[in-house]
């Protein structure tokens, strides 16, 4: 006959009061890295930024030539880009966030893929002849960014990441002479409409 | 009575969280600790507050993935100690209720903060 053994069931202990100190510490960390990412996006920014985007579309509507038109708004995409880092940058540094720690990282990321692939799709689009394609996959794909960007911030911002998605949905089956009226709209008109109530209602 | 009632007729979650709110010191922490801010749900409210100027019920309740009940429990809790400041508005029509830390708040975080820095630091010390 075998002998019998008694098997008790493992004790499990509980946390150290080290462990749990670092669990807490690790824990204010992230919640205040969520809750900086949910209104890092500058209301007044994105106003600015729709402002710009109105002058390009104004101008970019007088060029004849494409590559000027392109040209022009790679220009306005540059100040846009140089206006959205400032203006995080200015409302984090007034909550005492560093702008590019978790949360800042988390929309860069989200946002830099679809642009990039826009930004290839309009190489591809350009030698194939079809610029006419160019606005509406534009505004789809900047939609696509903000969507993903905006999953990580207040529910406005994905709701506008939609709406400039619709409007590019909108634009790719439109005629093309209506091109920069929509590009005006959404690269204007979303912006500004959005950064007002953004700066409203999330404190700038 | 009826909290036990309710106790038994609820999903483990939910008992945990009214077994919290009943009884706020059913975890003993370190002696001489904030048991206010010390719970989870509390320590995430003021800790989202510190990173903002204000934020509104409907932020928080995203922001923490909690139920109404469960925060205006715990943020209530936090304006008797006198951590957050509430103010109730209208926006449109819609009631808003806002939140802020206030500077005995931000005063009882620090605290806090340096609380685990000290544990942790004891035990590096060992």
């Amino acid at each position: 006959m075998s002998p019998l053994h008694i098997v008790s069931a493992p004790v499990k202990e509980p946390p150290a009061l080290h462990d749990r100190a670092m669990d807490n510490l690790k824990y204010i960390r992230e919640t205040m890295e969520r809750a900086t990412a949910f209104t890092n996006i500058s209301g007044g920014g994105q106003v600015a930024i729709g402002v710009t985007a109105l002058a390009a579309s104004a101008i970019a509507a007088r060029q004849n030539v494409f590559k000027n038109w392109l040209a022009v708004w790679c220009a306005e995409a540059l100040v846009a880009l140089l206006l959205a880092g400032w203006s995080m940058d200015r409302k984090a540094r007034a909550a005492k966030m560093p702008l590019l720690s978790g949360p800042g990282r988390k929309v860069a990321f989200s946002l830099s893929p679809p642009i990039l692939a826009g930004a290839l799709l309009t190489v591809a689009l350009y030698r194939a002849g079809l610029v006419n394609a160019i606005p509406g996959l534009w505004l789809l794909l900047y939609g696509t960014g903000v969507i993903t960007g905006g999953m990580f911030s207040i529910s406005i911002v994905p709701l506008m990441g939609i709406c400039f998605m619709a409007l590019g949905a909108v634009a790719l089956m439109a005629p093309p002479e209506f091109a920069n009226w929509f590009m005006a709209a959404g690269f204007g008109g979303l912006h500004i409409i959005f950064g007002f109530v953004i700066a409203r209602r999330y404190g700038g | 009575m009826a909290r036990q009632s309710a106790l038994k007729h609820s999903t483990p979650k939910k008992r945990r969280a009214l077994q919290e709110v009943s009884n706020p010191q059913a975890e003993h922490p370190a002696p001489g600790l904030d048991r206010l801010i010390h719970e989870r749900l509390r320590l995430g409210i003021v800790s989202a507050l510190a990173a903002n100027e204000s934020l509104t019920f409907n932020d928080l309740k995203s922001l923490m993935n909690t139920t109404d009940g469960n925060l205006s429990v715990h943020a209530r809790k936090l304006e008797d100690a006198g951590y957050i400041a509430v103010t109730k508005s209208f926006e449109d029509r819609l009631p808003k209720t806002e939140y802020k830390l206030t500077a005995a708040g931000q005063s009882a975080l620090e605290s806090y903060l340096s609380h685990m820095e000290t544990i942790i630091q004891q035990m590096r010390n060992r």
